[in-house]
């Protein structure tokens, strides 16, 4: 339902920290609806580039939408500076490795269903490297009520694609996930290619899992991305109400 | 995509950023997404001195056709630059040995 224009809307948004993976002190945008609640939580798994200013405006852009959105810095662990300086440490290292990453998302997970305005019931939302994290998160983790794998190119590995920060192929967890996946993508993608897509659906039919895909044509990798070229006005705006659904039907 | 390719070298030399010159140590060769260049895959280089953190960086991302014309470009100039240091070298010697 479309909010009227007479409806009080309040949002807060602001940095906080909390104990990350191992306890490490970790930074995380956290932006929520004012208010009683009980909200829906998500946390949003930021891209390679980085936890930039387009991740914190879409941590807002959920927070809009009424729900209580943590995204944390991944990259915490590599020192500060400009975002794009941090993700190029993070980059140059080979990236941040799988087990920190699950370890801050778990974290933020049991942040939110602490808070006492939420409803106990998060989701993950990532794009790019964030989709395969977030993918390998719901896999690994037993508190994740709802996963959204926006073109997670790396889901589906290749043996001689394995390295030390990224010891495993998310796809061969499947079969530990347990909660509803929404995946979206393009299928100009090259990673993930239309063919991985296909096999990480076939992973998901094998074993059982309550999934829902949406493959958009005249869209590559990135296509939600309103500040570049890959950004695809068509597509994204349809997807968009598919993630709201999806999230509406899990976690209210 | 994400491709994690990343080439690295140890480098001698200074780089400047926008707080100053800085001493180089390393030289990071990604193909990847880049931050800026309106393309999906760039070829990333960063001038870096991973001990003075983040910020110590220098950074282009370049197409891959002119990444090639920057390879060439700099071959071209140490070809050249090397034939005058010689030849300077040889000259210096002569006067030397008259």
């Amino acid at each position: 339902m479309p909010r009227t224009t007479d409806q009080y809307q309040a949002i807060q948004a602001e940095t906080i920290i909390l104990d990350g993976h191992g306890g490490d002190p970790i930074r995380a945008f956290y932006a929520r609806p004012l208010g009683a609640g009980p909200f829906p939580s998500m946390v949003l798994i930021h891209h390679m580039p980085g936890w930039d200013d387009w991740y914190k405006e879409v941590t807002m852009k959920f927070a809009y939408h009424g729900y209580a959105t943590l995204s944390p810095n991944l990259y915490e662990r590599f020192g500060h500076g400009a975002p794009d300086d941090v993700a190029a440490m993070a980059r140059n290292a080979g990236g941040v490795p799988d087990e920190t990453v699950v370890g801050d998302i778990d974290a933020s997970i049991r942040f939110l269903k602490a808070q006492p305005n939420t409803n106990g019931k998060t989701g993950l939302w990532g794009t790019c490297s964030g989709g395969r994290h977030g993918y390998l998160a719901a896999c690994k983790l037993d508190n994740v009520d709802a996963i959204c794998d926006l073109w997670g190119g790396g889901v589906v590995m290749r043996e001689e694609d394995l390295t030390p920060a990224r010891p495993a192929s998310p796809i061969d967890f499947t079969a530990d996930l347990t909660a509803p996946v929404l995946g979206i993508f393009g299928n100009d993608d090259r990673n993930p290619t239309p063919e991985a897509v296909d096999q990480q659906e076939a992973a998901l039919k094998q074993h059982g899992k309550q999934y829902e895909f949406y493959r958009y044509d005249g869209a590559g990798h990135g296509f939600f991305y309103d500040n570049r070229p890959a950004y695809r006005q068509e597509q994204a705006t349809d997807a968009w109400p598919k993630v709201w659904a999806f999230l509406s039907k899990h976690l209210s | 995509m994400c491709t994690y390719v990343v080439e690295k070298t140890p480098l001698a030399g200074s780089g400047r950023n926008a707080e100053g010159w800085f001493v180089l140590t390393e030289a990071s060769v990604s193909y990847d997404h880049p931050f800026h260049a309106p393309v999906e895959h760039a070829v990333n280089i960063d001038f870096t001195n991973v001990a003075a953190g983040p910020s110590a960086r220098v950074a282009v991302e370049l197409t891959a056709e002119s990444a090639r014309a920057l390879i060439a470009a700099i071959e071209e100039a140490i070809e050249r630059g090397q034939e005058v240091e010689r030849r300077e070298l040889e000259a210096s010697e002569s006067y030397a040995t008259r």
